[in-house]
């Protein structure tokens, strides 16, 4: 079958995800060709990056590709995948590939899944992914089609062997008018603190309950001589400041130590946070899915622990 | 401003779930159901445009059983439900279900919520605007209105955020923290109570995947430290200790 790699490149750099796409396209591609496929205002250089890995880069050169948009995306994907046929798509299970992937899907009439974590080619195509916030693996078949489009969860298939093929250059405009149109980009603003740099993070979930809570955190990141960060939901609930949040949509962390207060472990809060040296979870649900990138789990109420931590940490300061 | 809000009867992922005996479903009655919690913004937005601008909104759900969600739409101020009554895992089975429901309703916009918090796909807004032909935006932050246009904010990774211009009409699926979603008044609750849920048939297409194996991962890393409150803390001071972190 032939594989097609959406490669995916912001604000004028490649992504790691591109290269894990193209891992798993030449784990899939038997008697098929991997092909990576970029498309941007200047791609040669990632063209370059990308065939180290790939039998066969087809890059899509023009000035109308310059800021991504999923419609404008997709039909200049349409143009060169539509000849290939069965053809599996894969592409980043990021923001953009959130949007290209349905959009894409649409326009092929292709079953379509997202934040896959494994794909199997035999009679059929068979997809594995997490669901209910990662507490619950699924399994399924996909119809049969001539194309499929998948989402990858990314930091899944870092590792692959080199192919080194060759480049193509294409040239195509987009056959449709743009819709949607780009703006400007919104950086992050810089506060005083900085919980990607900090190497003690107390980091509070919903299961904190309420704002008035967070000062327990809070002493017991003092005691502990770091700071609080929090998930997407104490964001939104106003508890914390946006420039705390742990997660895809946050910052990404590698404390020293991470202690999970009363945190679930949603997925995109994980991928925030799993490569921290020590973590520790507190969480009441046993099947929480915190626990599985924990190194130590505590399974109680943080109202009844943490005073308790907070006590004896107080006793050996004095 | 005629708006059309995707709103679902979802479970509570976090409570305690139970599969099937065939392996491939949830034990629906072991299932705590509410509206879903990214729906909760969508629907505010859209009744907060509907205060400002003035809208008609119409909320639409899938599912056998979602007449809840759809009264606690009609109390916070829907003007109309439709119910699409069938209980659905594939989103596009799901999404061209709405679309046959909805193609016919005029819009002006439609705005879904950025995911589901049973089944996390982010695919039926998505899939829907492409079988409507209309232009969209997943994980939109702010929406504005300049005549023929809005004018969005979208979350993206990192903490970046992407400013964007979508003419009308538009899906946008929302991200959670857009808005405050309220709670419905008591006179709402009444009045939503005699208001019509319009159930909705449609002809289903046939599923674009067939579920083989629900399951519950058994890795689980975590050395589990266990005891009173007590004990568990002078462990944890004891390994903090061990870590070189005390």
């Amino acid at each position: 079958m032939e594989i097609f790699a959406v490669a995916e490149n912001t604000r004028g750099e490649l992504n790691q995800v591109s290269f894990e796409l193209l891992n798993l396209a030449n784990l899939l591609k038997g008697a098929g060709k991997s092909n990576a496929l970029v498309l941007g205002k200047n791609v040669h250089l990632f063209a370059e990056q990308l065939v180290k890995y790939a039998d066969r880069v087809l890059a899509i050169e023009d000035v109308s590709f310059e800021n991504y948009d999923p419609e404008i995306y997709s039909e200049a994907i349409l143009q060169v995948v539509g000849r290939d046929k069965p053809a599996l798509v894969l592409i980043a299970n990021s923001i953009a590939g959130a949007e290209l992937a349905p959009c894409l899907a649409v326009k092929l009439g292709a079953p379509v899944q997202t934040d896959v974590i494994n794909v199997e080619i035999s009679d059929g195509i068979r997809i594995s992914k997490y669901i209910c916030q990662g507490k619950v693996m699924f399994e399924a078949k996909l119809r049969e089609s001539e194309f499929y489009i998948l989402s990858i969860r990314q930091g899944v298939f870092i590792n692959g062997p080199e192919v080194r093929g060759n480049i193509k250059a294409i040239s195509t405009k987009p056959s449709i008018a743009p819709r949607r149109k780009f703006i400007k980009y919104i950086e992050p603003e810089i506060k005083e603190v900085d919980i990607s740099k900090e190497d003690i993070l107390i980091t509070v979930g919903r299961g904190l309950k309420d704002s008035s809570n967070i000062v327990i955190a809070e002493e017991l990141a003092k005691l502990l001589g770091g700071v609080i960060a929090g998930t997407r939901p104490t964001i939104d609930y106003g508890w914390l400041s946006k420039d705390r949040q742990v997660g895809t949509s946050g910052k990404m962390v590698t404390p020293k130590l991470y202690v999970g207060l009363g945190i679930s472990g949603a997925s995109q809060h994980v991928m925030g946070m799993k490569d921290s040296e020590l973590i520790i979870a507190i969480n009441k649900d046993p099947m929480a899915p915190i626990f599985e990138v924990a190194e130590y789990g505590i399974i109680g109420d943080i109202f009844e622990i943490v005073p308790k931590v907070i006590g004896k940490l107080r006793q050996l300061k004095s | 401003m005629n708006i059309v809000v995707l709103v679902k009867h979802a479970f509570a992922p976090e409570r305690w779930l139970r599969l099937g005996t065939n392996g491939k479903s949830f034990e629906k009655k072991s299932l705590v159901y509410e509206m879903n919690e990214w729906d909760r913004y969508a629907f505010e937005e859209a009744i907060k445009i509907k205060e400002q601008k003035g809208a008609h909104v119409v909320a639409v759900s899938v599912g056998k059983d979602c007449d809840e969600t759809l009264r606690r739409c009609l109390a916070l101020g829907a003007d109309r439900a439709i119910k699409i009554p069938y209980d659905l895992m594939d989103s596009w089975q799901i999404a061209e279900a709405i679309h046959m429901s909805i193609k016919s309703e005029k819009l002006d916009l439609v705005l879904a919520g950025y995911q589901s918090q049973d089944l996390n796909n982010v695919l039926v807004g998505p899939i829907l605007a492409g079988m409507l032909s209309l232009s969209f935006a997943i994980a939109v932050i702010s929406i504005e209105f300049e005549d023929e246009w809005v004018r969005v904010k979208r979350e993206l990774e990192g903490g970046f955020q992407e400013e964007i211009r979508l003419p009308i009409p538009c899906l946008l699926a929302v991200q959670t923290g857009i808005n405050q979603p309220r709670y419905a008044s008591i006179k709402g609750v009444l009045r939503a109570r005699t208001k019509e849920i319009q159930e909705s048939p449609v002809t289903l297409k046939p599923s674009t995947l067939e579920i083989e194996k629900l399951y519950f991962p058994v890795v689980k890393k975590a050395k589990r430290i266990e005891g009173s409150a007590e004990e568990v803390s002078s462990r944890l001071i004891e390994l903090l200790k061990d870590r070189g972190i005390l």
